[in-house]
């Protein structure tokens, strides 16, 4: 098989004149890296890999050896549908290995390959679905982001530029095996969101990237600014990444049974035990930026507590009813986390925690079906309701005691995330923000 | 055909008609005896063709034919001798053969249908083309084109487009599927199936994504039935 793709790949490249293969892989915090070869040197990446200077990656440095070699892989060859085909170029996915070919373990792909191979021990094929938001700006100045148009939910702005964007961005990854379920103009000021058609995680971890670069890309050529950051806007609503899961095993859905009330089984319930018992210590992965948790707050449709509901939009995890009660459409959304995050690392912390729930034969809470966000302190802890951490910092604190995580991102990004994210923290603990200026300067 | 070209021939010892056209006609041939020794058999350049005797055991040739379409190198030219009863095992198998002979034959007939069947490749491979309602597969060159313009399509998009062209009209499960393109080891599951159809359908693009179509608790079928017309 392997052989036959990668026949495949160089036919392709040779029919269809490709100038440039773009090898992409990604960094610790997600970022998008690539660098470009030629068709030359295609069938010698294929075969043997492409060794590179890891050191300048962020989170790939070692101490010893500086050097890893880019693996392509070839099943997710692609053509750029945005390239001009005179001179066209395509991109395949790379996994990161050393030298001697061992997975190298600073590669957030790799992590995730390792994690997925541990569900499939137990049978399990992981399924994740994203719905992500984003926004539109004007190119940033030096001032605040200043949105494209004031439209709320489901306006229809259709002469407006951001609609016509949101078109063509669509278009685009529907021609780059990114099936699209359904799009809207989302609550706030230029604010879109794109639901993406499940897939397994691997393949949706990639798209995920993909689609990050292909809703910048369209963007910029119109010269308009989209961006993932969790919270640009003070007083409307953030952009998250809420993940549709679900556990199949073989073709039928692990987490459906129809002779349960809630149409869940005993594994779904489990795994999401999972994710509730250990939602504090994988937040600084699914949330990873300052600015992460000025969404999670109370009044914004996003989650603050760590509880579950049908069809309660205040909880973590919410269980949508699926249409027509089909049995493969049963699936659970967790709501914490946002489009900033490394979707590799994130998928890999998300399947740890609900895999240690189906193991252990974690109970679940009670369902939390009241508006969490209208009870005081004390009605919540009787129910035994906690909050997901409140800032960076406390999230950071919960992951550096967790077993767990270090397992599923293994020691290396385990180290290098930790050391990393609290250097950040510490730069916006030493800033003077404008709130203070506006508040104190005067009165004190 | 040059005079090294061999055939695969079914069964390893085949009646003693089809052993002297073979010789008398000047093709050099080789009988199989089972599926598994297609592989080890084979000449370097692989095998020019095969006669598969699905005359003397139906079950045994058909699935020789199977297992020659899916050679690392398949098998292009495929003669079946068959009797006049299974005349009506051709229609679901449209894909396994190249030309058949009705069982028993004169000698002459069979030399002239072998002849005729490598003199087509001589001229042009067109079995190496399949086309369906504007959609064209190279299968030499792996390019897809819808109505002239080039389809962009990743290995298992092409696979299971190729599956659905080659065989169109009919319906075929999910599991079916998955086992035919993506082969019985594959762990994914049917669901895979639904993926790569979702994301054909998007590449066809919104007014041709019907040529794939759901058979609601069945499957999928590509291009219209031939009982609807």
């Amino acid at each position: 098989m392997l052989e036959a793709q990668r026949d495949y790949v160089l036919r392709t490249v040779e029919e269809r004149g490709i100038r440039l293969v773009r090898l992409w892989f990604t960094d610790v915090l997600g970022n998008l890296k690539s660098f470009a070869i030629s068709p030359a040197e295609l069938e010698n990446a294929l075969n043997d890999g492409m060794s590179f200077d890891g050191s300048s990656i962020d989170g790939y440095g070692r101490v010893q050896e500086a050097d890893v070699l880019a693996l392509p892989d070839p099943n997710t060859f692609e053509v750029l549908p945005w390239v001009d085909s005179k001179a066209a170029e395509a991109r395949v996915f790379c996994d990161i290995a050393q030298l001697d070919g061992t997975p190298f373990e600073g590669d957030p792909r790799q992590v995730l390959r390792r994690n997925l191979d541990a569900a499939r021990k137990l049978g399990f094929v992981f399924y994740v679905a994203p719905d992500v938001e984003y926004f539109y700006f004007a190119p940033p100045g030096d001032g605040r982001p200043t949105p494209l148009d004031n439209g709320g939910f489901f306006d229809l702005t259709t002469t407006d530029i951001a609609s016509s964007l949101r078109k063509e961005t669509i278009r685009t990854l529907e021609t780059m095996s990114i099936p699209v379920e359904y799009s809207f103009h989302e609550d706030s000021p230029s604010q879109h969101e794109i639901d993406l058609r499940h897939t397994d995680a691997l393949a949706m971890a990639d798209s995920v990237m993909t689609f990050r670069f292909v809703v910048k890309e369209i963007a910029a050529m119109r010269n308009v600014h989209a961006t993932f950051m969790p919270k640009p806007l003070e007083g409307v609503q953030g952009s998250g990444m809420h993940l549709h899961l679900s556990l199949f095993k073989g073709d039928s859905n692990a987490f459906y049974d129809a002779n349960d009330p809630y149409n869940l089984s005993s594994v779904a319930k489990s795994f999401m035990a999972g994710l509730l018992r250990h939602a504090s210590e994988i937040t600084a992965v699914t949330n990873q930026t300052v600015n992460s948790f000025k969404r999670l707050v109370p009044g914004f449709e996003a989650p603050v507590h760590v509880s579950w509901a049908r069809n309660n939009r205040s909880g973590l995890i919410r269980v949508p009813v699926p249409k027509r009660g089909s049995d493969l459409a049963t699936r659970i959304e967790l709501r914490s986390p946002d489009p900033a995050c490394n979707p590799y690392l994130a998928f890999s912390v998300i399947l740890a925690a609900g895999l240690r729930g189906v193991e252990e034969g974690y109970e679940l809470p009670a369902e939390a079906d009241a508006n969490l966000f209208e009870m005081g302190d004390q009605a919540l802890a009787k129910l035994g309701i906690e909050q997901l951490p409140q800032s960076l910092n406390d999230a950071l604190k919960s992951m550096e005691s967790s077993q767990l995580v270090a397992e599923a991102l293994g020691e290396h990004i385990f180290e290098w995330f930790l050391r990393n994210k609290r250097a950040e923290w510490r730069r916006y603990k030493t800033h003077v923000s404008q709130f203070e200026v506006d508040t104190y300067l005067r009165s004190l | 055909m040059t005079s090294t070209d061999l055939l695969a021939v079914f069964p390893d010892s085949p009646t003693i008609d089809v052993a002297r056209t073979l010789d008398l006609s000047g093709y050099s041939w080789k009988g199989v005896e089972t599926p598994e020794n297609l592989a080890k058999l084979q000449p370097t350049e692989g095998w020019a063709g095969a006669v598969v005797c699905c005359d003397e055991d139906p079950e045994g040739g058909w699935a020789m034919c199977r297992a020659l379409r899916r050679l690392e190198r398949p098998v292009q030219r495929i003669l079946v001798l068959i009797t006049g009863a299974q005349v009506g095992d051709l229609e679901v198998r449209d894909n396994l053969f190249d030309d058949f002979q009705l069982s028993p034959f004169h000698p002459r007939e069979l030399e002239a249908r072998l002849r005729h069947m490598f003199y087509n490749e001589l001229l042009a491979p067109s079995s190496t083309v399949v086309e369906h309602a504007g959609l064209r597969l190279n299968l030499e060159t792996y390019q897809a084109t819808f109505g002239g313009s080039p389809l962009d399509l990743t290995y298992m998009e092409y696979e299971l487009l190729k599956f659905f062209v080659q065989n169109p009209g009919r319906v075929y499960s999910r599991e079916v599927i998955l086992s035919e393109v993506w082969g019985y080891e594959y762990f994914g599951g049917a669901r895979t199936v639904d993926v790569h159809v979702r994301r054909l359908r998007a590449k066809l693009g919104e007014e041709h994504a019907h040529l794939i179509e759901t058979v609601r608790s069945v499957g999928y079928r590509f291009g219209s039935s031939k009982w609807s017309g």
